[in-house]
């Protein structure tokens, strides 16, 4: 392809060979301009890599499970074998958390300025970037988390267990908001889509799952020979599946039929680490054994950027300004929630608890409705009876749509039933079949 | 309280609990009841039983009442702050100080006001106006002018045109009702209605006698006029075109008979009426009873009894006829009747409407122009009818109705449909499998086997199986991945098969959740205990009836989220953190939730609205004048308002109609007696 294609998206197209320092996992920054490369062994790098300058580079001399950009490209944070650092992008180490311990995964909420942490000990923590605070530490009690991704239409986080389970969490419960049986063997991988509405798993079952996690419903599986070990969304909805070391690319795996083969593989020399679509562009880093590779991948990136969220095009100012707007527009952590919509609700529980509690003061209902009051007719008409019987007239106004409509909902079934075993005792009859003996 | 004196309770014993002020000088003793500490006593003659009596009496009594009425008098008093302050809630916005000066144009002389002579040549000028006795200073304007400047406050306004509303109301309604009588063919009603005024006017006439005995003689004169003139003319001399032709049905028709034989009847009246006349002329008294035959036979003259509409016109013709004082009376009569009668028409146009509606199709366009007759929108209604009869090729009403009613079967059918596809779906998802899980992709047989198995909540556990299991497409990949070979596949089958050998994954899945189930059923609450004669302790089990009585079950919690959902668990736990940011009572205008939370929902930001509807969305609530002092409100602002409206127009005319109503009542039975008497008199 990059021959194929003109300079500046062919240059998009390049490998890093870096057999030294082992399997590389990597981060792409919101804009999509800067690369943040960890190799296992120690050795991190950030990269501008559309200009292809290095901005720093250094070992930490000590294993690295992952890394991640945080709200800006002047920091990020690496998972390092004990604690969690985070570095400028300088290179300069600014920050040592040490609550923070033996953490395999990290995801950062960019809305929120949360950083989550999965951990070896199975702890699931959360890091307020902003004012430097452990907003929630959760005891999952599931073992090891190395499978973590994030929603990000609601920040919940999903992390995949050795169970085949995957649950979802927010900073507030300690217990998992949803909890899914997704697969018969250990969860490798899974990823979220930019909408939120779907979740792609990849299992030790060599499955490979699409779940519309609105309704919580496996949409379609199917089968790959030698299972996923990395999955990655781009923003357009192309599946990037890493099987060994090969990476294989789907399209519509998110549509309603279920696909066959493969729009795009690509042969490594490596064993696949890291597997992430840059955004705003066509391309799809991957991190090997033997170093990144950046691999264009047609029609995967969002041509349309909302250039007051995230612009790659932005300059140093407008970033400083960006910074200090979107730090005055921080959502807290209280918000998080498989429903973010349910802000703008009323709250129902103590509403009502408030209400009975008002009715109880009053003594009467404030917001009940009025009694029918039959109007007083000349002639007679206002008699006993007839009130009577114009109070019925109205009387279960509420209740009578509902009855009505179930009535005509059985009556519509027995209906069909009758037809069908109609339609049955008559089989398939054809009219020459009376001049049979 | 003077310091000098001091508060004892009294030593005797009373009804009441008393506290007697004593004072050290020569004041007398004060004797205060404890419940009412409002009433004292400086008679010192009166020993305190008497007072302790005659406060039992009234304390027993009086605070309740006094309660009762003070209550009332400040609800009074208070709840005529309720509407201003409704108003003021409900207003969007509110500008402080309530009542402004208006900032329009002021008068001139209202500016030059403090305006003082200067210069010599105004003196000079105001020298000479003084001389010439011109008003320097005129008042700049009359309190009249004043009044009618100071425009109609809104709720005046509003009044006034709700009054002459109901009057244009009104009087639509009686030109409605007058046009309605014109057109009522039935000769029952005319019958009815004609006996009525002549009763009325008998009345009247009796009357007019005794108080305006010259009024009187006019009418009489009056009648005899016309009487005349019938007498000239050859009405009912069973002369004209149609007494010809009813002389030839008479043979074979009896109504045809009948009707010569009314027209005769009502010459002979005419000439018996001649008779009178000259009688009056002896005896004044009597003329005055038994004109009133002549006055009906002079407004019968003029009606053809042929043709019933000419009936109608009695009661125009009549006021010319009767006096103008009399009138209203007249009128409450004939209203009495006619409502009667209206109200049976009435009755029968709804029946007829309804049965309309019931038979729509087989309609005929002459029972249409019937209601023509009744009420005008029948009428329209039936133009538009009978033009689409005309357009259409149906004649009857379908031509008109199969458009809408197709459409609105086809929506109804639709919705139908759909409901019981998602029934058939659920009925089949009960059925045939209970999992949602990508029923296209799953198998056939699976399906069977599903519906082969009993619904419980093992079953559950066999579906999860299957969907775990469930075939799943295989992908054609281009390369193999190297490390992995194919002969490798099935190693690494038996190896995974191998690893997860000991732990059911499903199976714990299921535990769990039915553990999750489980803590989220409410308790049984047991309150049984060991009765007489009953061993107690552990391990013993109490009766049936006990614990049929005793141990209460909570009403079950609404159905889980997860409820249908086999692989997955959904969190019931409410979350707080989200709820201390929520809504949790409805703010002022709002009825209930639905609203608020749509009103909430609707943007008002310049993003997604024009300039001027988020200025308008976003005014402040409250707009307060800079320096100006914001005084509270005054019970004048509103009451003024209320003391100019006319406290009950409406009713006045009702109350005046049934009046006059129970007075044409008693007219009528008077005129009753007063006919029987004349008969008599005959």
């Amino acid at each position: 392809i990059a021959d194929a294609v003109d300079i500046t998206s062919g240059s998009k197209y390049f490998s890093l060979h870096l057999s030294q320092f082992g399997p590389y996992r990597l981060d792409y920054s919101r804009t999509g301009r800067h690369l943040l490369v960890g190799g296992k062994k120690g050795h991190v790098a950030c990269i501008g890599w559309q200009t292809k300058d290095l901005m720093c580079e250094m070992n930490v001399m000590e294993t690295v499970n992952d890394v991640k950009w945080l709200h800006t490209e002047a920091m990020f944070a690496v998972a390092q074998k004990r604690w969690l650092y985070i570095y400028d992008s300088k290179g300069v180490e600014l920050h040592c958390v040490k609550k923070f311990n033996d953490v395999l995964r990290m995801q950062f909420l960019p809305y929120h300025f949360l950083l989550a942490t999965a951990s070896a000990t199975g702890f699931l923590q959360y890091l307020d970037v902003s004012v430097g605070k452990e907003v929630a530490a959760i005891c999952t009690k599931m073992g090891r988390l190395d499978v973590m991704a994030q929603n990000p239409h609601n920040a919940v986080i999903h992390l995949g267990h050795p169970n085949g389970t995957i649950s979802l969490w927010s900073p507030n419960q300690k217990e998992p908001l949803v909890k899914m049986l997704c697969h018969r063997g250990a969860v490798r991988s899974l990823t979220v889509d930019k909408t939120g509405t779907y979740m792609v798993t990849s299992g030790l079952d060599r499955k490979l799952k699409v779940y519309d996690i609105r309704a919580f419903k496996p949409l379609h599986s199917c089968f790959l020979p030698a299972g996923a070990s990395c999955l990655s969304l781009s923003q357009r909805g192309l599946l990037s599946a890493a099987t060994g070391d090969i990476v294989q690319v789907f399209q519509n795996i998110l549509g309603s039929s279920p696909v066959s083969k493969p729009y795009m593989a690509h042969h490594l020399r490596g064993q696949i680490w890291g597997l992430a679509y840059c955004p705003f562009e066509d391309v799809l880093g991957i991190g090997h054994g033997e170093g990144f590779t950046s691999m264009i991948v047609p029609g995967a990136g969002e041509p349309n950027f909302d250039a007051l969220d995230t612009n790659p095009y932005r300059s140093y100012e407008q970033r400083q300004e960006w910074e200090v707007k979107a730090l005055l527009e921080k959502v807290q952590p209280e918000l998080i929630g498989l429903h973010p919509e349910q802000l703008s609700k009323v709250d129902q529980t103590s509403f009502e608890q408030r209400h009975k509690e008002q009715v109880e003061a009053l003594g009467f209902d404030p917001l009940a409705k009025d009694k029918f009051k039959p109007k007083t007719k000349k002639k007679g008409r206002s008699s006993a009876g007839a009130i009577e019987k114009r109070k019925r007239k109205v009387a279960h106004e509420d209740q009578r749509d509902e009855i009505r409509q179930s009535v005509q909902e059985r009556t519509e079934r027995e209906k069909e039933l009758k037809e069908k075993s109609n339609e049955k005792k008559l089989g398939n009859k054809s009219t020459l079949d009376r001049f049979r003996k | 309280m003077n310091s000098s004196r001091h508060l004892l309770p009294t030593s005797e014993p009373l009804k009441t609990q008393w506290f007697t002020f004593v004072s050290e000088g020569n004041a007398p003793p004060i004797y205060i009841n404890v419940f009412m500490f409002t009433r004292i006593i400086r008679d010192p003659a009166s020993p305190p039983e008497e007072v302790s009596s005659y406060f039992a009496d009234v304390c027993l009594s009086c605070p309740q009442i006094q309660r009762g009425i003070a209550y009332e008098k400040t609800a009074a008093e208070v709840s005529c702050w309720r509407n201003i302050i409704l108003q003021n809630q409900k207003a969007e916005q509110m500008v402080f100080p309530l009542n402004q000066e208006s900032s329009g144009p002021k008068r001139v002389e209202q500016v030059v006001a403090g305006w003082k002579v200067q210069t010599p040549l105004e003196q000079e000028i105001f020298r000479l106006l003084h001389i010439n006795s011109q008003p320097v200073a005129d008042p700049v304007l009359t309190p009249v002018e004043e009044q009618s400047l100071k425009a109609m406050s809104l709720e005046e306004a509003k009044i006034r045109r709700a009054e002459l509303q109901k009057a244009r109301a009104l009087q639509s309604y009686y030109e409605a009702k007058a046009k309605r009588e014109k057109k009522i063919k039935s000769k029952k009603y005319h019958k009815v209605q004609k006996k009525a005024k002549c009763k009325d006017f008998l009345k009247q006439f009796d009357e007019m006698v005794k108080t305006n005995p010259e009024g009187a003689l006019e009418e009489l004169k009056k009648m005899e006029l016309s009487r005349m003139e019938e007498r000239m003319s050859l009405k009912h001399q069973n002369s004209g075109k149609w007494a010809k032709s009813k002389a030839i049905m008479a043979k074979y028709d009896d109504s045809a008979r009948k009707a010569m034989q009314e027209q005769l009847q009502m010459n002979k009246d005419l000439t018996q009426k001649i008779v009178v006349p000259s009688d009056d002329e002896h005896e004044s008294n009597e003329e005055g009873l038994e004109t009133v035959p002549d006055f009906v036979n002079d407004s019968e003259p003029v009606i053809d009894s042929v043709n019933p509409w000419m009936r109608g016109q009695l009661t125009h013709e009549e006021p010319e006829v009767s006096c103008v004082t009399t009138e209203d009376v007249q009128t409450a009569e004939e209203e009495n009747e006619e409502e009667e009668l209206v109200g049976e028409f009435e009755r029968k146009r709804k029946l007829r409407q309804v049965s309309d509606k019931e038979e729509e199709e087989e309609e005929e366009e002459d029972d249409d122009e019937e209601e023509e007759d009744v009420s005008e929108f029948n009428t329209l209604f039936r133009l538009m009818r009978s033009e689409k009869t005309l357009e259409g090729s149906n004649p009857t009403r379908e031509g008109l109705n199969t458009p809408g009613q197709e459409d609105e079967d086809g929506l109804l059918n639709e919705g139908q449909v759909r409901v019981r596809n998602i029934e058939d779906l659920e009925v089949l998802g009960e059925v045939v499998d209970p999992q949602p899980i990508a029923e296209p992709s799953l198998p056939q047989t699976a399906a069977v086997e599903a519906t082969s198995e009993p619904p419980n909540k093992k079953k559950r556990e066999i579906d999860l199986k299957e969907v775990l299991t469930k075939e799943a497409k295989a992908v054609k990949v281009p390369f193999l991945p190297t490390v992995v070979d194919e002969e490798e596949r099935d190693e690494q089958i038996s190896i995974i098969k191998e690893a997860f050998a000991g732990d059911d994954v499903i199976s714990d899945f299921i535990k769990d959740k039915s553990k999750r189930e489980a803590a989220g059923r409410p308790e049984v609450v047991d309150l049984t205990l060991p009765g007489w004669g009953e061993w107690g302790g552990v391990g013993l089990k109490p009766p049936r009836w006990k614990r049929k009585r005793f141990r209460i079950k909570a009403a079950p919690p609404p159905p889980r989220q997860d409820q249908k959902l086999p692989d997955v668990i959904i969190s019931e736990n409410r979350n707080a953190s989200v709820a201390a940011h929520q809504v949790s009572q409805l703010p002022f205008p709002f009825q209930n939730t639905a609203q608020f939370e749509s009103s909430i929902r609707t943007p008002i930001g310049p993003t997604w609205n024009t300039q001027s509807v988020v200025k308008n969305m976003t005014k402040p609530k409250v707009i307060t004048k800079m320096g100006a002092i914001i005084e509270p409100m005054v019970k004048e602002h509103f009451i003024k308002n209320k003391t100019t409206t006319p406290g009950g127009k409406g009713p006045a005319i009702m109350l005046g109609e049934n009046k006059r109503a129970k007075e044409g009542a008693k007219r009528s039975s008077e005129k009753h007696r007063g006919r029987r008497s004349q008969k008599r008199r005959k």
